[in-house]
């Protein structure tokens, strides 16, 4: 029985999110050092056509598990999938990817083999075997290391941290035919968003407004953020008032994300906000008030009214790009 | 409809975090506890759906004495009763014992439906709900903005990555709550004072037929081996000058592109 790290490649209906291969590629990397092999495991419906592009990223060994009745997520079904592949051979490290489903397989595969788990991982070591992950905790004031006991160390890594390191090689495909048990959730509808935009916790460049948009027309924002490639954030006042969807709030009872650059609009910057942006690697505050908390905290602060900065940042990078 | 609530208690947002002298643990003698922001939303929920259908809402927490405040504030929010499930063997628990505590506590309680908060904001761990429905073998319907129930089952929306699902199950199920499901009631004074006199019982391990050797430190699954504090940032902070909004547009992207964050 050999060695090897396990990478679950997510519900992925739309194809491989690049969070998923920051995940394989840190999975390449362990591997690397433990002297282990990598294997990547897909689920879903549709998935054989794509899972062999998981090799490009480093997997050595591609699991594919097809089977129609896996094209709507179940956590129980997606878990036991893992589980019996976990069963046969345990892996020593076993890495997820940062969305809801993954976390959601992740926490229930945890809970089945009775094993500790880490979430939004910012950064893993070994110390022989035995992984040392590090993650925020207290909405970022503090940064833990943690290490897992169980019968596998399992792990789930935060957006945007870990970088994509292609590392190509021929893969052995491995199709397995799951046992797919009767679900106790029953799916009614669907409400599912086809956005071109990128996901918030995803994007490496989010432009959020806060209190000093002073109401739903986000109109400037969404304009920059499509200029630059980025997504539109929220603080809570702006979801409160209405103005923004919960989806788009950034914080501690929100999303937490960690863009290239988060650029805060009319956000005062509240402690509860922080929690949700605190580790972008560029925060740029732009706000009417020199007094705003956020000036703690931003690398670069702008004292100017929002709707004088945008219209000119958009019309500086507009020049950029033509 | 027998209703519980999973609460625990968390560092109130503002509160200064402190690592103490053994690296490992934060100090708490002058912080603000409260309930977990999710949390709330299960109790409010859970308050609602008593409203609508009838029955009793728990308040189960798994904690230190301090804890007992919390429950007391759900209390006033309006719920019926309140367990503490306290123990010294509890003190450095991780999520995989508190699951297990709380699953030995919940099987003696009858339950037609379980809430719990998505995730705490402590330790930004969601595992607890997701074990405990694991162990009880029911349905788990997380990420819920909007609940009916009727006729055993409970239909819910789910906030999902690529939008929202509407998911069905039979009860006994434990739901999760996230932003957007409801906003939590204030407890009124009267309420404040009328929550004295509801029953909090403290438990211990031995209690719920648990053994405290299966519990201390050596029974970690996940363990904290040390904490420190993120690096300062903002210590280069550039204030970007310019007589006008363009000159600073002009300035920033400078700055930004110099910086690499922008192409």
């Amino acid at each position: 029985m050999s060695k090897y790290v396990l990478v679950f490649a997510g519900y992925a209906p739309s194809g491989f999110k690049k969070s998923t291969f920051e995940a394989i590629s840190e999975g390449r990397r362990l591997a690397d050092r433990l002297n282990a092999s990598l294997t990547a495991v897909t689920a879903g419906h549709g998935v054989r056509n794509i899972a062999g592009g998981l090799a490009e990223y480093g997997a050595d060994r591609i699991i594919v598990c097809d089977h129609p009745e896996l094209a709507e997520f179940d956590q129980s079904r997606y878990t036991s999938i893992l589980e019996d592949i976990v069963k046969q051979n345990s892996p020593g490290i076993i890495l997820f990817g940062p969305s809801s489903y993954d976390k959601s397989v992740a926490a229930c595969l945890a809970a089945r083999l009775d094993a500790g788990i880490a979430s939004e991982c910012v950064g893993f070591e070994l110390d022989g075997d035995r992984l040392l992950a590090t993650r925020p905790m207290y909405g970022g004031k503090l940064l833990a290391g943690v290490t897992l006991e169980g019968a596998a160390q399992i792990a789930c890594i935060r957006s945007n941290v870990f970088p994509v390191a292609t590392a190509p090689r021929t893969a052995e495909v491995v199709t397995i035919d799951p046992q797919i048990k009767e679900s106790r959730i029953r799916i009614v509808e669907k409400k599912l968003k086809n956005s071109d935009r990128v996901d918030l916790t995803e994007a490496d460049i989010v432009v959020a407004g806060g209190r000093g948009v002073g109401g739903p027309d986000f109109g400037l924002l969404e304009r920059l953020a499509d200029l630059l490639g980025g997504a539109v954030g929220a603080s809570r006042t702006a979801v409160d008032e209405g103005w923004r969807p919960y989806a788009d709030q950034v914080g501690q009872t929100g999303k937490v994300v960690s863009p290239k650059l988060y650029l805060a609009c009319g956000i005062s910057g509240a402690m509860q906000h922080l929690a949700g942006m605190s580790s972008s690697e560029c925060i740029v505050a732009v706000n009417k008030d020199p007094d705003a908390p956020i000036f703690n905290y931003a690398d670069f602060c702008v004292v100017e009214d929002l709707f004088k900065m945008l219209p000119a940042l958009i019309n500086e990078v507009r020049l950029l790009t033509y | 409809m027998e209703i519980i609530v999973l609460l625990k208690q968390v560092p109130d947002t503002a509160a200064l975090i402190q690592i103490d002298g053994d690296n490992v643990s934060i100090k708490t003698e002058d912080v603000k506890w409260v309930i977990n922001p999710y949390d709330e939303l299960a109790v409010e929920e859970a308050l609602r759906i008593k409203e609508k259908h009838g029955g009793k809402v728990t308040i189960l927490t798994a904690g230190p004495e301090s804890a007992a405040n919390n429950i007391r504030t759900a209390l006033a929010m309006g719920a019926d009763e309140g367990i503490l499930i306290c123990d010294p063997a509890l003190a450095q628990a991780d999520p995989q014992l508190t699951a297990k505590a709380l699953t030995a506590a919940l099987k003696g309680l009858q339950h037609d439906l379980i809430i719990a908060g998505s995730r705490a904001v402590d330790d930004d761990s969601s595992y607890v709900p997701t074990a405990v429905a694991g162990y009880l073998d029911i349905a788990l319907l997380s990420m819920v903005v909007r609940q009916s129930i009727s006729d055993g089952k409970i239909q819910c929306e789910q906030t999902v990555q690529d939008g929202a699902l509407v998911v069905e199950a039979g009860l006994p199920a434990l739901i999760t709550t996230q932003r957007g499901l409801n906003e939590p009631r204030y407890p009124s004074l009267p309420n404040i004072m009328k929550a004295k006199k509801k029953p909090l019982t403290v438990k211990n391990l031995a209690d719920i037929g648990l053994s405290a050797e299966n519990f201390g430190p050596g029974s970690l699954k996940t363990k904290i081996v040390s904490l420190t504090y993120p690096p300062k940032r903002n210590s280069n902070k550039v204030v970007v000058e310019g007589g006008s909004a363009g000159e600073k547009a002009v300035r920033l992207l400078a700055l930004l592109r110099e910086k690499s964050v922008v192409g």
